[in-house]
């Protein structure tokens, strides 16, 4: 009887909450996988309705256009994140010695990430602008560069000049993180491993790395999960151009249904999105089963 | 452990080096912010102004109509507004669903755990097409309401998920002797719960500000004009206007910055501690 009761309460307790996620994502959600199958435009898309079951899915898979934003997002996701995770573990190691200014370098590392995302794409747009920009300043002041160049303007860089700029805001998560983990490491079991005659690397290696791997691996997958989002970024350095070297797949869904207005095909899209998503989802849950349970 | 001399070296060469690359940026923004665009597009570029100004600031501050101050005043105030109704209504659903999964496991309710923090981690295009045409057949475009509402979508799984891992340090003991006594589950989470948990919350409460202040996406599709408009779309629109005054682009982009970087300057203990265990523990 008493458990019973505290059944009920338990469920009551999460009413408000589950409303409103089924509310604001649930049903979007459904609505999302049925708008994916018709071929409903923004304009009207209730009466435009007409069923075309995977004909968009299919659509979408042939679509070179959109395979090509497929592997942007990825290497957009890949690239960033590997340098994220090197550098943030590198940063972590370089604040766990002991020097004067640690403690306001350990703050400083808060800027970048405090910084809206959409402030820190502007101020990059600021810095590459092929005319009046910093950057070209520099390394030309520097004798690093002949001529001003169109870093963003120009299809071979520009992707990756975006991702610099998400690597600046990032990589201090990753550190930060990483540098947590560091902190429970027993200083003493590196001095035993020098007495045995482990070098830096070997003890990096053996010590370091299994300590802190666990946190660094969900820091991982979380970053590769927002990494596949990427959207704000694009959309503010770039709009996807030059000639869609940048269009990663959710500006394409936007695109797809805000420019042209079809919400169909728009949505098929956002499912396939959605997909990819949910593998990297699927894996951040058992890191957090694997490592968190403990 | 004796610290050599080269090792000593490097650490500080690093450490110089990593100053400099974080700060470099921030400190060229404010440059560009307190110059004048004549001064920002004079060839070859000088890197202090002979005559640092304030014009900018003052020119998105001192309210006037039609100018860029118009609708920069309106985005801080929409973004505010929507940022602490959407937290303050996330927040209130989220402390009693973090009780229930903390205080009273069972397998399904884990379930459901796992459910909405993987709800948190959807990529908004995914539910923004829906969304969109609700509002937009509900005549809700261009309102508070309808921002405040989506945003729920991304604070609630965030604010639920942390505060039950925090809930779960607080040992069971503290909260059931209230209710053998015949208090009931409110009265336990608010009169022993929540003044334990006032670090958590406070925490929940400031990082879910700093998201909704973040937020681009939905605030860029459903609004359009000063009404609604929230501060990140404000900054791209600047950012992409034809006019390129990039000393006012600057200006608007650090002022914009300032209340997140107080906000997390502020909260730094909690903030890492709340990434390194949030990020840890599901």
């Amino acid at each position: 009887m008493i458990t019973h009761r505290k059944t009920v309460t338990a469920w009551l307790l999460l009413t408000p909450m589950i409303v409103m996620i089924l509310g604001v994502s649930g049903y979007p959600l459904i609505k999302t996988i049925y708008f994916s199958m018709t071929g409903a435009k923004l304009v009207a898309p209730d009466l435009t309705d007409s069923w075309v079951w995977f004909h968009n899915y299919v659509r979408a898979l042939s679509s070179a256009n959109f395979r090509e934003a497929i592997w942007h997002t990825t290497y957009f996701a890949v690239i960033s994140v590997g340098a994220e995770v090197v550098i943030g573990v590198m940063v972590a190691l370089l604040l766990n010695e002991v020097f004067v200014g640690r403690t306001l370098l350990r703050a400083m590392l808060i800027l970048p990430l405090a910084l809206p995302t959409v402030v820190n794409a502007m101020m990059w747009r600021l810095i590459y602008n092929p005319d009046f920009g910093a950057l070209n300043a520099l390394l030309v002041q520097l004798g690093m560069l002949d001529a001003y160049r169109s870093w963003l303007g120009d299809p071979a860089t520009a992707l990756d000049m975006v991702i610099i700029a998400d690597v600046w805001k990032n990589f201090p998560l990753v550190a930060l993180i990483a540098l947590a983990a560091l902190q429970t490491v027993p200083r003493d079991l590196y001095e035993a491993a020098t007495l045995d005659g482990a070098g830096m690397w070997n003890r990096f290696w053996r010590i370091t790395l299994p300590a802190i791997m666990g946190p660094l691996s969900v820091a991982l997958v979380l970053r590769t999960i927002e990494a596949f989002k990427v959207f704000d970024i694009i959309y503010v350095m770039t709009r996807g151009g030059p000639a869609s070297s940048t269009k990663t797949v959710s500006f394409y869904v936007y695109q797809e249904a805000f420019a042209y207005m079809r919400v169909g095909s728009g949505a098929s899209y956002a499912l396939i999105v959605v997909l990819i998503s949910a593998c990297l989802i699927a894996g951040y849950m058992y890191l957090i089963r694997k490592h968190g349970e403990a | 452990m004796q610290t050599s001399l080269a090792k000593k070296i490097a650490i500080y060469l690093g450490a110089a080096l990593l100053a400099l690359v974080i700060a470099l940026p921030v400190l060229w923004l404010f440059i560009m912010s307190i110059s004048s665009s004549t001064h920002l597009t004079t060839l070859p570029l000088e890197w202090w102004p002979d005559s640092p100004t304030l014009e900018n600031y003052r020119s998105l501050l001192i309210y006037a109509e039609n100018t860029p101050s118009q609708s920069f005043l309106y985005a801080i105030r929409n973004s505010i507004f929507i940022a602490l109704a959407a937290t303050g209504l996330s927040i209130c659903a989220a402390i009693p669903a973090a009780y229930s999964f903390s205080r009273m496991p069972g397998p399904r309710r884990k379930n459901l755990l796992y459910a909405v923090i993987a709800i948190f981690m959807l990529p908004p295009v995914a539910l923004v097409l829906p969304l969109y045409t609700v509002m937009s057949a509900l005549g809700l475009l261009n309102t508070h309401f309808a921002l405040i509402v989506v945003y729920c979508s991304i604070l609630l799984p965030f604010a639920t998920w942390l505060l039950k891992s925090n809930f779960d340090t607080i040992p069971g003991d503290l909260d059931e002797a209230p209710i053998i006594d015949g208090a009931n589950r409110l009265q336990a989470i608010w009169y022993v719960i929540l003044p334990i948990a006032r670090p958590a919350l406070g925490a929940a409460v400031m990082m879910s500000v700093l998201l909704s202040w973040d937020e681009f996406f939905y605030g860029l599709l459903f609004t359009n004009d000063i009404r609604s408009k929230t501060i990140t779309v404000a900054i791209a629109d600047l950012a992409a206007g034809r006019v390129a005054d990039y000393g006012l682009i600057s200006a608007a982009g650090i002022l914009a910055a300032v209340p997140p970087v107080i906000l997390a300057f502020f909260m730094q203990k909690t903030l890492v501690s709340g990434l390194a265990s949030g990020s840890v523990k599901g």
